[in-house]
Formats: structure tokens, C-alpha cells, sequence
């Protein structure tokens, strides 16, 4: 069943100035429960800027966007319920935290959606469990964490709020390679859980290929490719040609395959090229 | 948008207005707005009102950012020229209560408007046609002089241009964070007065632990650039008085000669 659907989406920056700028041309696509979908595309591409208006803290200038069926502009006033459903996680969130405790921050939104004091003490647990954040850290000043805390402690802050869409704007920006790894299998982990939806920008190939079922790929504003990571990945060339690049690793398998060895155009992960190279050491007899 | 105001923004151009130097026009500023306040008459209230008009035309902005600009203080304008209709002496055209509508408080009305307008209109074409470093840059050439009462002046001058520097960035910053704590359900918008200003806790806290991580950051920056203040600081542009400087202080003191000729033969109406 699909849980969020664009209608002809589009957004223009600066109407009628001198300065207008088309941010948004003409997306359509139709997103469907549980899936996680990745979304690349080069700086100015318009990302942001879509993703943003699926929680509607931009308003599209022309188009809709449908969640569960329903426009989320057909009621302008109770557009703040449409940011608990779609939770939206900055670049940097961490820039965001303001409380005194992280426990007092990471409520900030569950207090917000009006829920009772002990639902509220329920959701916040859970969320910091997700991330990783123990009990100890809960009652510390977000400004003393270290930075991967505090970004951990912002993303809880989005989960508190239970959303059914999750959106995740490079997550993993600035943080280093093992922080990386630990929020990724994070978040997925609190995916398999949740059985949530989720948006997952990010400029690495490696990321996205490894978590999503499907990729949206963006290019000054439209929508170029919207499919799966191996048939998004298999155009290298398309995807060179708007500034992009394939995962280190398919490139590998890509160069192999051109000096005429008989290997996958597909491959997406490390662990994927190993047992390929491996089957085809076999079938030559060199192994 | 808090970015749409226009009051104060820097429009890059190669007109004569910006390649007066800086130094000129802040002085030419200063005496425009004393001549706004010298004009008691009519004719001399037109005859700075012509230069003024000759410099925006001159300055190659359009004349719609102007007018932007006026949009912010039309509620001064108009609050000041109300109060300034009912404080006027002699014969009350129309009375109501203690309100006197006087002829001499239409006219002054009339003026004030008239003046505040000009004032913002010459004002913004400084700032218009003046990239911020030249405009600090100035400023602390001007304030040289004060060195000897052992004001800062190098010092002061850099504050006012990281200021100016980092009001843009402050902005777009302001502009995330809300969306970020908009997106987590914050209500902004609606209530009261109070319950408003307490919803800015989760912007203004951010807002300023970024403005220190900057100013920190900066710092660092300047101190691995070995800055040590002004002494001993040489400049990569000098600036130089040249021919157009000497006719722009020639057109300014044929306005000033003016409005002083229009005061003194015809009678003054405030």
C-alpha cells in the first residue's frame, strides 16, 4: 500500500522576483509502506527542498503530496500534525538541541504532540535505547556529549515522536567512519522494529547502497531515476553525467567487467563482490 | 521572510554612486542629512530634495528596492506626521476636544514626512552602492583621528565588519533552525504574546551556542593568521581621493549653497 505519494510536485524559490529559481520540477512517484528509500543527487539538486515538503514546512507551489491518501494542504491549519506523522531529521541536527537535559530534549516533540507525562517517559526510553544512549546520558547537558552523542541525541529526538514516514537528511555527515557505521545499523535496526518508512539522503553511494530498496536519483530539480539500487547503480554512466558517481566497490566490478571478466554489472556491497570474485576464481579452476 | 527586507543590503554595481569613494559618500551622507534638518521653506526643502533624487537616479539601483525600503518605516512616517498634524500653533482649523488641527502642524507634518523619507532613501543608497568592507573600511580611515583619545578605532572597525559579515549567515541559521524545531512539532505561529516568546526558547538557545562555536571558530582562524589587531597592519587597498570624489563634493556643496540661499531670503514655515 503506498503510505506517501507526489503528485506533480513542484516548487519555485523567490515567485515572481527577479531571482526565481525553480527548486522542485514536476515529481511524481508513490512511496509504499516500509520501504527505505535513498536519495542522492548533486548539491542544489533540489533534495532538500523535496524533502521538506513532504512534512510540509514548504509549501509546494504547484502539486500535492498525498500521505495515507490524503492531501496534507487540505487543511493548512492542522499542517504541525502532518510533522508528527512525517518526522523530518536535519543535516546536523544537533544543532537543533536546546534543552537542559538530553531527556528534556528528546521530549521536546512528544510533549509538542500532547501526549500524558508517562507516554511521554515511554517514547523517550525507547527512542534513546534506539540510538544507543544510556540512562547516565539522559540526564547530562546535550552540550557536554560528544559529537556523535548529541547527533544520536537529535535523531532520538525525531523517533520520540513515533513518526510513520522518517526522513533522514545525511544522517551520517561529519561523523567518523566507525560513528558512521554504528548510526546506519541504528537506524536500520530501529527500521526492521518500527516497520516504518524512511527517506534517506546522503552523498555516499556505499550508504545508500546498502540500506535502500529503492533510489531516487535528482537532478536540477526532477526526478532522473527512481528504481532499484542495482538497476540505479548499473547506469554508471548516466549517473557521471549528472555529477554522481557509482559505490567505489561496483566501480571496481564495473572495470573488471570491461577488461572482459565475466562478472556482475550489480554488485553493491563489499561482501557481494567477494563471493563473486570468489565463484568466478572457482570456475576458472584458480582457487 | 526575514531575508525580504531590503533596508541595508549591498546591490553590487560599477555606477558613479559606486565608485565614489567611500570616504566621500559617508561624509556627503552626514551633510545631506544636516541639510535635510537645515531646509525651513519649501524651495529649500525642494532643492535638497532634487539632490537627493539625483543621487538615487545616478546610484543605477532600480527605484522598486527603494521603495522597498520605504516599506519598512511607512508606520513611523505615519504615526509621526498624526502626532506632528495636532501639535502645531495659531488658529485651529478644526477642533475636537484638546485636538487642534493647526495650519502650521499640517506643515509640519508635511515635513517630517517628507524628511524621514529622505533620510532613508539617501541612507539606503549608501548602503546599496557600499559593499560592507569598504563601508567599515571607511569608517575607521574617518575615525582615525580619534586615536589620539585612545579610542580603538582598527579594533572597533573589525567588530563592525565581522558583525556585518555574519548577519546573513545568523539568518539562514535562524531559518534551519526553525524549520528543525518546527519540524519537531513546535507551534510558533499561534497564542499569545507570552506563550509566543517562550516558543523562541528552542530557536534563540541554538541559535546563540552557534553564534559562540562561530566566534570561536573565527578566533582560531584569525590567530593562526597571526592577526594582532592594527598596529604595524598594512592595507591592499588604499584609497585615494580622485576626480569624480571632487565633483561629487563640488555637486554637494552646490546643494548646501542652495538650501543655505533658499533659508536665508525666503521666510522659513517651521
Amino acid at each position: 500500500m503506498s503510505i506517501i505519494e507526489a503528485k506533480n510536485l513542484s516548487f519555485t524559490y523567490g515567485l515572481k522576483t527577479p531571482f526565481e529559481k525553480k527548486a522542485v520540477d514536476n515529481i511524481s512517484l508513490s512511496v509504499n509502506e516500509g520501504e527505505v528509500i535513498g536519495l542522492i543527487g548533486h548539491t542544489g539538486s533540489g533534495k532538500s527542498t523535496f524533502v521538506q515538503m513532504l512534512n510540509g514546512l514548504i509549501k509546494p507551489t504547484s502539486g500535492q503530496v498525498l500521505l495515507e491518501g490524503a492531501d496534507i494542504w487540505s487543511k493548512p491549519k492542522e499542517i504541525r500534525k502532518i510533522r508528527f506523522k512525517v518526522g523530518m531529521v536535519f543535516q546536523y541536527p544537533e544543532h537543533q538541541l536546546f534543552d537542559e537535559t538530553v531527556y528534556k530534549d528528546i521530549s521536546f516533540g512528544p510533549r509538542n504532540k500532547g501526549l500524558s507525562e508517562s507516554e511521554i517517559d515511554d517514547t523517550v526510553k525507547k527512542a534513546a535505547k534506539f540510538v544507543g544512549l544510556s540512562d547516565e546520558l539522559l540526564k547530562q547537558s546535550p552540550f557536554d556529549l560528544s559529537g556523535g552523542e548529541k547527533r544520536r541525541a537529535a535523531i532520538a529526538g525525531v523517533i520520540a515522536m513515533d513518526p510513520d514516514v522518517l526522513v533522514l537528511d545525511e544522517p551520517t555527515a561529519g561523523l567518523d567512519p566507525k560513528g558512521r557505521d554504528l548510526l546506519l545499523s541504528q537506524i536500520m535496526q530501529y527500521h526492521r522494529e518500527r516497520k516504518n518508512t524512511i527517506f534517506f539522503v546522503s552523498h555516499s553511494m556505499e550508504d545508500i547502497a546498502r540500506v535502500a530498496d529503492r533510489v531516487m536519483v535528482m537532478s536540477k530539480g526532477r526526478l532522473e531515476m527512481f528504481d532499484t539500487p542495482k538497476k540505479v547503480f548499473a547506469c554508471a554512466d548516466k549517473l557521471e553525467s549528472i555529477g554522481l558517481r557509482v559505490p567505489e566497490i561496483t566501480k571496481i566490478m564495473l572495470t573488471l567487467k570491461d577488461k572482459g571478466y565475466d562478472v556482475s554489472d550489480s554488485i553493491l556491497t563489499v561482501e557481494q563482490a567477494f563471493t563473486e570474485v570468489v565463484s568466478l576464481l572457482k570456475k576458472e579452476g584458480k582457487l | 521572510m526575514i531575508r525580504d527586507v531590503a533596508l541595508g543590503q549591498f546591490i553590487p554595481g560599477k555606477g558613479i554612486v559606486h565608485r565614489t569613494d567611500p570616504r566621500v559618500k559617508i561624509i556627503l551622507l552626514i551633510a545631506f542629512i544636516t541639510l535635510i534638518f537645515c531646509a525651513f521653506n519649501f524651495v529649500s526643502l525642494a532643492v535638497v530634495t532634487a539632490g537627493i533624487i539625483t543621487t538615487l537616479a545616478l546610484s543605477e539601483v532600480s527605484f522598486k528596492l527603494y521603495f522597498k525600503s520605504l516599506k519598512v518605516i511607512i508606520f513611523i512616517v505615519i504615526i509621526t506626521s498624526v502626532l506632528n498634524m495636532f501639535y502645531g500653533t495659531g488658529d485651529p482649523i478644526w477642533q475636537f476636544g484638546i485636538l487642534k488641527l493647526t495650519m502650521s502642524g499640517i506643515y509640519r507634518a508635511v515635513f517630517v514626512s517628507i524628511r524621514i523619507v529622505l533620510l532613508i532613501l539617501i541612507s539606503s543608497c549608501l548602503t546599496f552602492t557600499t559593499s560592507p568592507t569598504d563601508l567599515t573600511d571607511a569608517i575607521e580611515r574617518l575615525m582615525k583621528p580619534l586615536k589620539v583619545f585612545h579610542i580603538k578605532v582598527h579594533e572597533i572597525a573589525m567588530m563592525m565588519t565581522i558583525a556585518l559579515r555574519f548577519v546573513p549567515t545568523l539568518l539562514e541559521e535562524t531559518d534551519k533552525i526553525m524549520s528543525a524545531q518546527k519540524a519537531r512539532g513546535a507551534d510558533m505561529d499561534s497564542g499569545g504574546l507570552i506563550k509566543k516568546v517562550k516558543a523562541m526558547t528552542p530557536v534563540l538557545i541554538p541559535l546563540f551556542v552557534s553564534a559562540f562555536r562561530r566566534a570561536y571558530d573565527l578566533a582560531m582562524a584569525m590567530e593562526c593568521r597571526c592577526y594582532q589587531g592594527g598596529d604595524g597592519r598594512t592595507r591592499m587597498k588604499t584609497l585615494h581621493i580622485k576626480k569624480l570624489d571632487v565633483f561629487c563634493i563640488i555637486f554637494a556643496a552646490l546643494i548646501l549653497a542652495g538650501v543655505v540661499l533658499c533659508d536665508i531670503f525666503i521666510t522659513p514655515i517651521i
